[in-house]
């Protein structure tokens, strides 16, 4: 058998607002809506709908034997539910085609596997059951943040109970070995690999409107014609790649729509190749060896390795001191705390931190918010710092945080009575000038000074308003 | 190749960046093979090396030509002093036509007698415009005396002497914009000022400036062909070996420091509106101003008002070592300047390892990669940062880590490569 398993990844993260010092301890809203809300609403009209229309109509066109997978994150999902529960919705309607599969990820899309392993399955956990509500389906094959692997990892997905995952296939891992086959774990033989044919998939992903590439224009002719090039004893292409591929990274017009609107087309034509899915592939073919990966690799940049995200001083320092938190967090029932310690998990807040300019600069420069990644460390360090102190007033542990939460608590009770008061104030004084203004001259002149009075009132009372509606956040 | 360079201070007597950057170049330029430099400055105050002082007479106007032999001079340059018996009065005015004038006739006019010689100051004073005049007259002498393949003028003091000097010898002139009226104005353009500078644009066969920034300002604000203007960025000569502090922090406060003259092109009032943000949030911080200038008191007045003069410091202006002593003792380093056409002070600061904040407003921002960029406008973006590097550990480090090192990699013997390309070109025009 020889097949193509194609897996894309759908992922968008929650910006964070610009977030400034002196907003530490009084805001604690970190999102940049309007960003979020119209990042979304762009590749949804560029790429999700029209992307989805044409695997919806392949896969009734070849009733079947077209196939693909997706792993949606956590992150992308609950901006769906905010901002185009149309979208989830036309993912829903591909998983009832029976020839979509879709993947487990962490929740957040995060880097947790690195750091902790409890925390790594909760999150795992969670995701796979929003996939089940969302897509009616129980996802058994896992794919990484960023297809992060390790043998270690690899032990603990395992130990999960998925039967297979995905991962870069790395120069520096494979060697002279080929990525068109079925691996297995080093460690936990039953945890099936597949690893990711970055020529094939990236001269998609990457190269594909580049004029500059000898290879340009991509035709679907010439790309079945590679795979017929491929040793014969090879059996599985994995093309894995971002879903924004299409009509985002590379637009609608350099042709990719058509590219993938022919391509089975053209397999099936052309070669003897098939379409399936990561789980079919766990299940159909033989491992040929085990793969060893001591040190975690990933799908980013010339190196395939954690530097994208963990590569200098910054990143390490948000990286450590988000998870000095996790203490605390694992005792934490507070429901808003627990849904901003996910998003600020995501992977991309550290991406945004990389200083490795020069060689991978332009793809780095093109997802990115800052001007900068110091802009985006001090952006984040701040928003963690806010974070930090709704937790210590959440959850005190030294006698410092508990005096202090029970201050915090009383200065919102004094907060509020202030506000009562004034409030009452203003009431009165409405009661006394009303009976006075039919009076006489001398009566009148009087209520003078009580209205200039007045705005310097109502900015007390406006103060106290603001208060209020951070609280409510 | 040589090259008659005139410029408006050296070192040790300078008051900005103007001189550093002439005193850099000329370094820079004295490594290079085949290059010979003669630099002219208005006056010089003889507390260089006096052995090598040789005194040339030349005609009834006495110029002092002496060799400097400085550290790291590769070879001696010749420096030269104008001491100048020149005309006892030049009708500003006049001078334009006067200097049109055939040699001969020009020579009519300087015979007068040494009775009436003209001090020059070498500084911004209120005679200035005569200065530059009379600068420009002695240079026409000297580009008659001396024999130059090209010639190199600094800033817009120098331009009419480098006119002066092209118009008598016929020799390429290469003009080096330092910074232009509109930086220091702030868009209030003294109109003499930008007449002088614009007939020296005009005048010269190429233009150097030190920085895209200034390449537009150039380009757009004189109205100069774009083909003839070339970017060199400035560069920061290398740290001597570190000297023994020579003070000690007296506290264990952060020091977040400006260093600059105090006027509105530098954009002091930003950095104090920054600081007061900054005090209301974080204690152990402590700001200092150093540098003197026309707003300095207007600045201080200011911070009393916001009630921060317990955090805030004005040093006055710093020289020397002491500039060096200041940022050793600082824990951030912020130029928020409206207007800077390049900015050296900034890599100096990384260079002894303190994180830099800059405007984007700067020329110095197109080639810092690892360095903090806010508009000058924006405070609070600017107090976002400082707060950023006090807290966050790790910035310092990157900083300290990548910064010097995107420094120590810049040097005036690049620069100097650049400008002698243009040189090349230049005498090729002609």
């Amino acid at each position: 058998m020889r097949t193509i398993c194609l897996y894309f990844q759908v992922h968008q993260p929650f910006r964070l607002k610009k977030y400034r010092f002196f907003n530490i301890g009084n805001d604690h809203y970190y999102y940049d809506d309007y960003l979020n809300e119209s990042v979304m609403k762009k590749i949804i009209e560029k790429c999700y709908f029209p992307a989805n229309e044409i695997l919806f109509d392949l896969i009734q066109k070849y009733n079947g034997k077209f196939k693909v997978a997706f792993s949606i994150s956590g992150v992308a999902i609950k901006q769906f539910e905010l901002y185009a529960p149309e979208v989830l919705k036309s993912f829903k309607k591909l998983a009832e085609s029976g020839s979509v599969e879709f993947l487990a990820e962490t929740n957040a899309h995060s880097l947790v596997a690195l750091k902790d392993k409890q925390a790594f399955c909760e999150q795992v956990k969670t995701h796979s059951q929003k996939i089940e509500k969302h897509f009616n389906q129980s996802p058994s094959v896992f794919r990484n943040t960023e297809l992060i692997y390790s043998d270690e990892i690899g032990v603990t997905v395992s130990e999960m109970g998925y039967k297979a995952m995905l991962t870069e296939g790395a120069k520096h891992v494979l060697g002279w070995k080929s990525p068109n086959y079925l691996y297995c774990n080093a460690i936990k033989p039953r945890l099936k690999i597949l690893l990711k044919n970055f020529k094939l998939s990236d001269d998609i992903a990457f190269r594909f409107s580049s004029k500059t590439w000898e290879e340009w224009p991509l035709t679907t002719e010439k790309f079945v014609g590679w795979l017929n090039n491929l040793d014969p004893k090879e059996e599985v292409v994995n093309l894995f790649m971002d879903y924004e591929t299409f009509g985002e990274h590379q637009w609608h017009e350099t042709g990719i729509f058509d590219f993938l609107k022919f391509l089975p087309e053209t397999v099936f034509n052309n070669s003897n190749f098939t379409f399936s899915t990561p789980s079919e592939i766990a299940e159909k073919l033989q491992p040929v060896s085990a793969i060893h990966v001591p040190h975690p690799i990933s799908w980013a940049d010339e190196e395939r390795d954690l530097t994208a995200w963990l590569g200098n001083d910054l990143q390490e320092e948000a990286f450590s001191k988000l998870y000095s938190l996790s203490g605390k967090i694992s005792k934490c029932k507070d429901p808003a705390i627990l849904e901003d310690w996910n998003w600020l998990q995501t992977s991309d807040h550290f991406y945004y931190m990389c200083t490795k300019f020069f060689s991978d600069g332009d793809v780095h420069e093109y997802f990115n918010p800052y001007e900068s990644p110091y802009e985006a460390f001090i952006n984040y360090m701040n928003v963690l710092s806010d974070f930090e102190i709704r937790l210590n007033t959440a959850m005190p542990e030294t006698n410092t945080d508990k005096e202090l939460a029970k201050l915090r608590v009383l200065v919102a009770e004094k907060e509020d009575l202030l506000k009562k008061s004034i409030s009452e104030v203003n009431k009165l004084k409405l009661n006394i000038s009303k009976p006075k203004t039919s009076g006489t001259k001398k009566a009148s002149s009087k209520v003078t000074p009580g209205k200039t009075k007045t705005p310097g009132i109502s900015k007390t009372g406006r103060k106290s308003t603001k208060v209020s509606r951070v609280k409510k956040k | 190749m040589k090259v008659l360079m005139f410029g408006w201070e050296f070192p040790p007597h300078i008051s900005g960046g103007l001189g550093t950057a002439s005193y850099g170049l000329t370094k820079g330029l004295s490594r290079i093979k085949d290059v010979d430099v003669t630099f002219v400055v208005p006056k010089a105050y003889g507390d260089e090396d006096q052995r090598s002082v040789k005194l040339l007479g030349a005609g009834d106007i006495p110029i002092t030509k002496r060799k400097l032999n400085l550290k790291n001079f590769s070879k001696a340059i010749d420096y030269l002093e104008v001491k100048s018996g020149i005309v006892p009065y030049v009708d500003p005015e006049d001078f334009w036509r006067l200097s049109k004038k055939e040699v001969s006739g020009r020579y009519n006019f300087i015979q007068v007698d040494s009775e009436g010689k003209i001090i020059f100051s070498g500084k911004y004073g209120t005679d200035l415009l005569t200065e530059i005049r009379n600068y420009s007259i002695v240079a026409s002498v000297i580009a008659e005396e001396s024999e130059f393949d090209l010639i190199h003028a600094h800033d817009w003091l120098a331009y009419p002497a480098g006119i002066a000097a092209k118009e008598v010898s016929g020799k390429p002139l290469v003009i080096h914009v330092h910074a232009t009226d509109f930086d220091r104005s702030g868009g209030k353009v003294n109109p003499d000022v930008y007449a002088i500078e614009k007939k020296g644009m005009d005048i010269a066969d190429l233009i150097i400036t030190v920085s895209n920034f200034t390449r537009d300002t150039v380009i757009n604000k004189y109205h100069i062909n774009p083909a003839k203007v070339f970017t060199v960025y400035n560069a920061v000569e290398p740290l001597n070996e570190i000297q023994k502090a020579k003070y000690k922090k007296g506290t264990d406060e952060k020091i977040v420091t400006f260093l600059g003259r105090i006027t509105f092109q530098k954009g002091p009032e930003y950095f104090i509106l920054a600081a007061s943000k900054i005090l209301q949030k974080m204690d152990n911080v402590r700001f200092v101003m150093a540098g003197s200038g026309d707003m300095m008191n207007k600045m201080i007045i200011m911070t009393a008002r916001l009630g921060i003069t317990n955090k805030f410091n004005f040093t006055g202006f710093l020289k020397g070592d002491d500039v060096y002593e200041m940022l050793r003792l600082s824990d951030v380093y912020i130029m928020p300047s409206i207007s800077e056409p390049f900015g050296i002070s900034p890599l100096e600061a990384l260079q002894s390892n303190v994180p830099v904040i800059i405007s984007n407003q700067s020329g110095v921002a197109e080639i810092l990669t690892h360095a903090i960029k806010t508009d000058f406008w924006d405070i609070d973006a600017i107090a976002d940062s400082i707060y950023g590097i006090l807290k966050y550990p790790a910035l310092t480090k990157m900083f300290t880590k990548y910064g010097k090192k995107e420094v120590d990699d810049l040097s005036w013997e690049n620069s100097a490569l650049k400008v002698k390309e243009i040189y090349n070109k230049a005498l090729s025009l002609n």
